[in-house]
């Protein structure tokens, strides 16, 4: 099953066994989405609970605010993560915060497809994780395989709280694993030791976790063992699980696809620095995008997005200090 | 040019066995004129704390090592420029004077010293002015690597990590001594966790040996090992330390309780995590060396202790007699310390083994007295045992000479190293506090130990002239020997103690 089918499947499991899941965005009924996720689910849900919106995000996360406060579950799709700027306003100023403002449970999911690697461009391709990250009330989720994908789709919506749910479109019909075919679901603030090992931690999350294996691959063949943590989630974050592989290790790198200035990598750098100073055995790295807009020219975006060759020169270093 | 060249100050060897020394105090700063043989700085060695007296005459032109820092004997410490150049070029700023050039130069990387030994582990906050050497045209993706790695800039100078330093520092293992494979030959998490593993621990004989901790050593295993201190780490090691010496209770060695081995002997950093209200201060060299001695010293010997009281009126009555003469002649004062510390030497005639030493199968016995004095320091943290040798040799005179001489020493931390060794016996004196009982440590690896106490005014049952018993007030006071059961029974100590009693009972005018 891939990355997509996973998401499609576990969204279809959550809307058959819980009818106030609905979804609502552009072009998820009759044309199924974007991408496809929906690809159907108006047929076998009905308009009702498959609504086509207008082209305008503030409209459906407001939407979606309402009809959460009021008792749905709604599970919003943007065609891409970078319009989710247009509702910022409803999801930062409302959405997170009325839980403790009045108490109000606001059980929306938002679908956010993200990343780069197709040449999308400066507004098709971001990873706005880290900005949402720094927004107490919200939940970011980032799943790097399908069966978390799956599993973590399903925790989502199950939530009380807004969820931002970041699904890497580089990832979509590249990624294919066995999914369990069951209802499941993949707690949040949970990492997964994506690959075990000793001599350097590797703590990144959603597509740059394939990146990083076959950077540690690659690494293996000359006697260098890299440990992957997949963090799943940004918010909650397993910091339990960090500083643990860090303390086996003593050697760091962070990865993440976002721009590097105030990239959720720096929250993971200084909690190292502050829980597990003594456990270093040199500096930490981070490896991310440089601070730009995304390019369209597919020679610069490569240049742009970390490569395996990066992640393998970043380890290198790291390693041998 | 070069006639008058920088003198060095090295860390000296204080006595065999010192390794290493911590500096406690510059009491000159850079750009302050020096004497030969002028005290230049305060050190302290697990054996003593002394003062250095500087090599040459001078200005002290760079200090290397700070006050705090524990360095290697043969470390140089400072640089003093002697008198010559020092005055035609004050030590900065001298552009043209080549000699002095040189020496500041030499003096800002200690990494130049080639003949030394190479600075180990060097001084952090050492002086600043790093030469103006420009950084190496690279994208330099951050300055800590570059500096540390490269090689250009710090040459030997090695930089600990903190994960290293930390498992350095659970070990008691000196950096330096391990080889480093990382990156300019910096020691690596796995250069020191080899070095661990393969058992090189540095000096440090019992102390820090808790071999790594990952396993959690089987009680058998521990109480095998050997008589040091057994497992986990940290925790017991400081906390018996600290504690008052424990009761005299025949401590069997290695009988310490092992640790339940469920205990996850992993995280091993430190102790307890810092609690509000608390303060630190760093453990002393000497403290450590006190809390390293008295443990093993209970973890060797059995400890028994036996008291006895003695009626001191006739050493009362002859120390205020001799006291104004003795001070009036020579100085001194007739302690009741001199007296039973005389009466103490005299008795261990009779008592070889009590003045002996267990050396593996032989037991030794000697023909003098070395008597050891427990001294407090005048900060009163810290205890040091001063020797005076050949005491079969004084009378009172000589005896309350050479205990206040060694006294004033070791309070002005002027002992020097074999001031502090081949004790054969040693007297404490807490009584000057009032206290009437104790059970000290035995200073290994002597056979016991006597403690003196209070002199006390108590109602005392005595015979009068007429044959009745009468009760009497007289000055009491309490004698305690802690002897070493493997080697003195208590009978023998029992003896001991009567025969020392009733010399001080019966002390004569003739009697010195």
């Amino acid at each position: 099953m891939t990355y997509l089918q996973a998401i499609s499947d576990g969204l279809r499991q959550e809307m058959r066994r819980d009818k106030r899941v609905f979804v609502i965005g552009e072009d998820v009924g009759v044309y199924g989405g974007a991408f496809k996720v929906t690809l159907g689910f108006q047929e076998e849900f009905g308009p009702w609970r498959v609504i086509d919106a207008p082209l305008s995000e503030t409209a459906i996360v407001g939407g979606c605010t309402g009809a959460a406060m009021m008792g749905m579950r709604p599970v919003a799709e943007m065609q891409f993560a970078d319009f989710i700027s247009c509702a910022w306003d409803h999801l930062v100023t409302v959405a997170a915060k009325q839980r403790w403002r009045a108490g109000t449970p606001v059980p929306i999911t938002v679908r956010l497809p993200s990343g780069g690697g197709f040449s999308g461009g400066p507004f098709h391709s971001q990873n706005p994780e880290s900005s949402f990250a720094h927004i107490p009330g919200l939940k970011v989720i980032c799943p790097a395989t399908p069966e978390d994908a799956k599993g973590l789709l399903a925790t989502a919506i199950q939530d009380p709280n807004p969820c931002l749910y970041f699904e890497h479109k580089h990832l979509y019909r590249r990624l294919k694993a066995e999914v369990p075919d069951e209802r499941y679901e993949t707690p949040f603030g949970k990492a997964r030791i994506h690959r075990e090992g000793d001599d350097v931690s590797v703590i990144t999350w959603g597509a740059m976790v394939h990146t990083a294996d076959e950077a540690a691959q690659q690494l293996d063949g000359e006697g260098i063992s890299v440990e992957i943590v997949d963090l799943r989630t940004l918010i909650p974050w397993d910091k339990q699980a960090v500083l643990q592989s860090v303390s086996k290790t003593s050697k760091v790198v962070v990865l993440h696809e976002d721009t590097l200035t105030g990239g959720f990598g720096g929250e993971i750098a200084a909690t190292i620095a502050e829980e597990a100073f003594e456990d270093l055995d040199g500096p930490l790295k981070r490896i991310a995008a440089p601070d730009t807009p995304v390019p369209f020219s597919p020679v610069l975006e490569k240049a742009y997005l970390p490569q395996v060759e990066d992640v393998v020169a970043g380890i290198k270093e790291v390693v041998e200090y | 040019m070069a006639t008058a060249s920088a003198i060095d100050v090295v860390m000296p060897q204080m006595g065999v066995s010192v390794s290493e020394g911590t500096i406690t105090k510059w009491l000159k700063q850079e750009g302050e004129p020096v004497a030969a043989d002028e005290s230049l700085l305060e050190i302290s060695t697990d054996k003593v704390d002394t003062e250095v007296p500087s090599p040459g005459s001078g200005v002290v032109q760079q200090i290397l090592v700070q006050e705090g820092e524990t360095v290697e004997v043969g470390t140089k410490l400072a640089v003093i420029a002697p008198e010559g150049a020092a005055a035609e070029a004050p030590p900065q700023e001298a552009a043209p004077a080549p000699a002095t050039q040189e020496a500041a130069a030499e003096a800002l990387s200690p990494s130049s010293s080639e003949g030394e030994t190479p600075a180990p582990q060097a001084s952090p906050p050492a002086p600043q002015a790093p030469p103006p050497e420009p950084a190496p045209a690279q994208p330099a993706p951050s300055p800590a690597p570059a500096a540390a790695g490269d090689g250009n800039v710090g040459g030997d100078r090695t930089f600990v990590s903190p994960v290293v330093a930390r498992i350095a520092s659970e070990h008691g293992v000196d950096v330096n001594q391990v080889s480093g494979t990382g990156r300019g030959g910096r020691v690596t998490k796995k250069d020191i966790l080899a070095f661990v593993e393969a058992g090189g621990q540095a000096e440090q004989p019992a102390a820090a040996a808790p071999p790594a901790p990952p396993e959690p050593a089987a009680p058998e295993a521990a109480a095998a090992t050997q008589a040091a201190p057994p497992p986990p780490p940290p925790e017991p090691a400081p906390a018996a330390a600290t504690a008052p010496p424990p009761p005299p209770a025949p401590a069997p060695p290695a009988a310490a309780p092992a640790p339940p081995p469920a205990a996850p002997a992993a995280p091993a950093p430190a102790a307890a995590p810092s609690q509000p209200g608390e303060s630190y201060e760093p453990v002393t060299a000497m403290r450590r060396g006190i809390a390293e001695h008295m443990r093993r010293s209970l973890d060797t010997s059995a400890h028994v202790t036996s008291a006895i009281e003695v009626d001191m009126s006739k050493v009362v009555g002859l120390r205020k007699k001799l006291k104004k003469e003795y001070q009036a002649s020579y100085g001194v004062n007739p302690t009741y310390l001199a007296f039973v510390a005389r009466a103490t030497v005299e008795t261990l005639r009779d008592y070889p083994w009590i003045n002996g030493e267990l050396r593996g199968d032989q037991i030794v016995t000697r023909n003098h007295v070395n008597l050891g004095f427990a001294v407090e320091l005048a900060d009163g943290k810290g205890l040091i045992v001063p020797v005076v040798r050949n005491t079969e040799g004084l009378n009172l005179l000589g005896m309350a000479r050479a205990i206040s001489d060694i006294a004033v020493k070791a309070r002005d931390k002027k002992l020097l190293p074999d001031d502090v060794q081949g004790g054969t016996f040693t007297i404490t004196n807490p009584g000057g506090y009032g206290t009437f009982h104790g059970t000290p440590v035995i200073s290994q690896p002597q056979a016991a130990i006597l403690g003196t106490y209070a002199v006390v005014k108590r109602p005392w049952v005595i015979t009068d002239d007429r044959g009745e018993d009468v009760i009497a007030i007289r000055p009491i006071m309490n004698l305690t020997l802690t002897y070493d059961h493997r080697l003195v029974d208590g009978a023998l100590a029992g003896r001991f103690l009567r025969d020392l009693r009733a010399k001080l009972e019966s002390w004569g005018e003739s009697d010195y």
